[in-house]
């Protein structure tokens, strides 16, 4: 029976194996040659100079594909009492919401399941299953609101899908393939959990793990090639004249920044949304040991969120850096035109989000009283924090009453303006980075003490490297940003990241070392948690939603009244930027459904190991 | 482990004095000290953040938790305070209904706007007859910058001379927007020495803003007040250019340039 089942894993295996090398057959330009030209094209930076070198290339087929068409009111069908694009809006961003959390999840519950394995503690896999059957519900709304996506797309734009159907035609049959392929893998991997374990069985089920990452992150790139392409059109011309392949297409000037901004933030999301899950867990749990464990499986969930959390900011900056690279009419609009203000709503959530993570680790350490030796020292990192805060949001441009306009001589404040431009943003986030690090620092020792002969010369390192560090970010920040050219401004970001990294980094390695065999100071008690802890698991997964929702918005409301930016225009009424108050609100109400659909498919997961016994329900059997 | 004391200062008492300190500290930094009053609308941002940070502090532990919280259950469910819980339920009301009224009520003073001070530049624009691109516009005078910096310095001094003539006005002799026409504007020129202005923008954005002026906005940017003029109507091509160059010189500040040197 064992070797049975074994030859059917196996054979499944490379069932989907092959599928996967098949897919570079749908697309026709995936080889060598076609790459290199595809790589030499996508270097321009605007559409019109995309496509002028894309027009100079050889045509790759012999179909003459027509332009983008110009469209009327007409173009666009309706139906009465529906608002085409509210509704087409809203299902989008539930659709990216649930498959964000359901590409994320699998990956943290691989490494999980890896922990788990090579530790032999079989709480990591138990818990790993836990999130992966989370996940299973919100896969199918995933699917559920994908295809209501593609009818509303068909609906009301039918000729912006047309268009790009004719261009994506490949990807978009490859993608509703690799649909299969991720329901099976993520079926076997789900179904299977309990099935392949110990020995080579868990091997494979690893390898399910892999292949289903794997097969996730492919769908996910693909629709994002079509999303950037709607921003950063590749292998068109000035009319819309599909004159490259598909590749080509795919690999836009945003694809990549796209892909790697949401693989980060993806997990981060995902993360805080497993929280979420635990801290609903352990508020509803009736016994101890339950609340115990989901208030171990929170921590672990927060961990996850916050390690993603930490590069996100950058992989923001890269992206938006390559937006402006792209077009400085398409990176103004998005940070000093009319979208500046979300950006500072986003800072502002983004601040929600790094002090509600600090204060979850913050209310951790009461679970032990060795904690308490370090409370006086939390007042200091919340200064720092809310001062970083202060700086991260302060807008350049200042709302001012006409009094206040007069008193200070322009919209400009000569102090606070200072703060509103990207190196001070830039400093101040490697501040919040570096002190939430510190709060994490402080969590892990609070209830150890190292035994080691070093340890008074291991925290005099640890300390020096912290100001060392600190210092450098903020000279990095005063001198490239404000004394030196644009090039050297936004270059200062990356030796910035360095040295945060690099404090993270070093100071983990000095602690790993000097707290091997450390002594606890008390006994440890998992579930010693108040309520309002887990309200901030909550915080941090509705400000993640929120913050996703809004600059998603952002994203694609920089197309303004393009479909397809610059070479397709909207033709439908609603072809205006809306107000930010009305944006805003639309996102709201799709966070409040999103975590209402959330709130349901936890509930699911409670009733689903429920078993009520209807006695003299059932005919006795003989 | 009991931690709890008698504190001189309750706990509430505590937290309110703090949030209160910092309130005055802001307002003592900025509008009294450095002379550059801190607006309302970020001071308010502020303040909700600093309550929050301070809430955060003063509740983290469970002992600290409870000692906020003390005062304020007791003084709803404590029969012996009966006479303070009725007083603070017809104040706290009051004084929020008044917030209300106050906030309401209409004023002479114009709405807050948010205005946008670098619109977003169309890919092309007309101008003195022709069209440009601004996706490739280039300065045809900055390559004498490495080139022929004499010839520069010359190119510099006649911008300057341009400027003096034509735009110190509004935008002042030391270019920071306090010229001798300023105080009559509203909004303000704008101020070149700010970090935030030309050191933030390509030369081609210069030179499609001081050529098509206030009515050449995009109407993405509406609404919209500029009362600069359309510059093309009053000086050359060239003129601009060199104008841009001594824009940038004067201030010591670069063009935003993704080319490195």
């Amino acid at each position: 029976m064992l070797t049975r089942n074994m030859k059917i894993t196996f054979g499944a295996l490379m069932l989907v194996i092959l599928a996967m090398f098949m897919l570079p057959d749908f697309m026709p330009a995936v080889h060598a040659s076609e790459a290199a030209a595809a790589e030499a094209t996508s270097a321009a930076a605007p559409a019109s100079a995309a496509a002028s070198d894309a027009a100079a290339e050889p045509v790759a087929n012999a179909i003459t594909f027509p332009p983008a068409p110009k469209l009327t009111e007409a173009d666009y069908p309706t139906i009465p009492g529906v608002n085409a694009r509210v509704m087409v809006w809203l299902v989008a961003q539930l659709h990216l919401w649930f498959g964000a959390f359901v590409v994320a999840v699998p990956m943290f519950v691989f490494i999980i399941e890896v922990i788990g394995m090579v530790t032999r503690d079989e709480r990591y896999d138990n818990m790993a299953y836990e999130f992966i059957k989370v996940s299973i519900t919100a896969y199918s709304l995933t699917a559920i609101l994908g295809g209501l996506l593609s009818f509303g797309l068909i609906l009301f734009y039918p000729d912006l899908f047309k268009y790009l159907a004719m261009i994506f035609k490949e990807s978009m049959f490859a993608y509703a393939l690799l649909f299969f392929a991720e329901s099976a893998v993520l079926y076997i991997y789900y179904y299977g959990w309990h099935w392949l374990q110990g020995g080579n069985k868990k091997w494979i089920h690893l390898t399910f793990g892999l292949l289903l990452n794997a097969v996730g992150l492919q769908l996910m790139f693909l629709a994002n090639a079509w999303t950037t392409f709607m921003m950063s059109p590749a292998a068109v011309d000035a009319a819309g004249v599909f004159n490259g392949n598909t590749w080509e297409a795919i690999h836009n000037f945003l694809w990549n920044p796209i892909n790697i901004h949401r693989v980060v933030a993806n997990v981060a999301y995902g993360g805080s949304v497993v929280g979420a899950y635990a801290a609903f867990k352990f508020l509803s749990a009736q016994k101890k040991e339950e609340r115990a464990h989901y208030d171990w499986v929170g921590y672990n969930a927060n961990f996850i969120a916050i390690s993603a959390l930490l590069p996100l900011p950058f992989a923001g900056y890269y992206l938006t850096a390559e937006m402006y690279a792209y077009s400085q009419q398409m990176g103004i609009t998005l940070m000093g035109g009319v979208f500046a203000w979300i950006f500072i709503i986003q800072a502002v959530l983004i601040g929600a989000l790094f002090l509600s993570a600090n204060y979850y680790l913050w209310c951790g350490m009461g679970r032990s009283d060795g904690a308490y030796r370090y409370n006086p020292r939390i007042k200091y990192i919340a200064a720092v924090l809310v001062l970083a805060f202060l700086v991260w949001f302060t807008p350049h441009t200042l709302v001012l009453t006409n009094s206040e306009l007069k008193d200070l001589g322009g919209p400009y404040h000569q102090i606070l303006g200072v703060f509103g431009i990207m190196p001070a943003k830039n400093t101040a986030v490697n501040f919040l980075l570096t002190f939430t690090f510190l709060s994490f620092v402080f969590y892990r020792r609070a209830n150890k003490v190292a035994t080691v002969s070093w340890a008074a010369a291991g925290n005099a390192a640890q300390i020096a490297l912290f100001t060392v560090g600190l210092i450098n970010i903020v000279i990095l920040g005063v001198y490239y940003g404000y004394f030196t050219n644009t090039v050297y401004k936004v270059a200062a970001s990356i030796p910035q990241v360095l040295t945060t990294l690099t404090i993270i980094i070093t100071s983990l390695v000095i602690d790993a070392f000097m707290y091997k065999g450390a002594k606890d100071v008390a006994p440890l008690h998992w579930g010693r948690m108040p309520a309002r802890s887990q309200y901030a698991l909550f915080l941090l997964a509705v400000s993640f939603t929120w913050l996703m929702g809004l600059m998603g918005y952002v994203r694609s409301g920089i197309r303004q009244h393009w479909h397809v930016s610059n070479i397709f225009r909207d033709g439908s009424p609603d072809a205006f930027t809306p107000g930010l108050g009305y944006a805003a609100s639309v996102v709201s109400v799709g966070t409040i459904i999103f975590m209402a659909m959330v709130i349901f498919v936890f509930w699911l997961s409670t009733i689903s190991g429920k078993h009520v016994v209807a006695k003299g329900y059932w005919k006795e059997q003989a | 482990m009991n931690m709890t004391k008698k504190r001189l200062i309750p706990r509430l008492l505590q937290m309110a004095l703090v949030v209160v300190a910092v309130y005055f500290t802001f307002i003592l930094v900025f509008d009294v000290l450095l002379g550059q009053l801190i607006p309302k609308s970020l001071l308010t941002m502020y303040m909700v953040f600093v309550i929050a940070g301070v809430v955060m502090v003063f509740t983290f532990t469970e002992q600290g938790a409870q000692e906020l919280a003390g005062p304020i259950k007791a003084l709803v469910e404590d029969p012996s305070r009966k006479m303070v819980r009725n007083v603070v339920f017809v104040i706290v009301p009051l004084l929020a209904g008044y917030y209300t009224y106050s906030s309401m009520l209409p004023s002479f003073e114009a709405p807050v706007e948010l205005r946008t001070i670098h619109p977003a530049p169309p890919n092309k624009f007309k101008a003195y007859g022709k069209s440009f691109n601004l996706t490739t516009l280039e300065n045809p005078y900055r390559k004498f910058e490495k080139e022929d910096p004499v010839k520069f310095k010359e190119l510099v001094k006649e911008g300057g001379n341009v400027y003096i003539q034509n735009c110190q006005y509004c935008h002042g002799d030391r270019l920071d927007g306090k010229g001798p026409y300023a105080s009559g504007l509203n909004p303000t020129p704008l101020n070149f020495q700010d970090v935030g202005t030309i050191a933030q923008l390509q030369e081609s954005f210069l030179f499609w803003r001081i050529s098509t002026g206030g009515p050449g906005l995009p109407a993405e940017a509406a609404p919209w007040i500029s009362s600069m003029p359309v510059w093309q109507n009053f000086l050359t091509e060239d003129e601009i250019w060199k104008v841009i160059l001594f824009l940038y010189d004067y201030t010591g500040r670069r063009p935003r340039s993704w080319a490195n040197e």
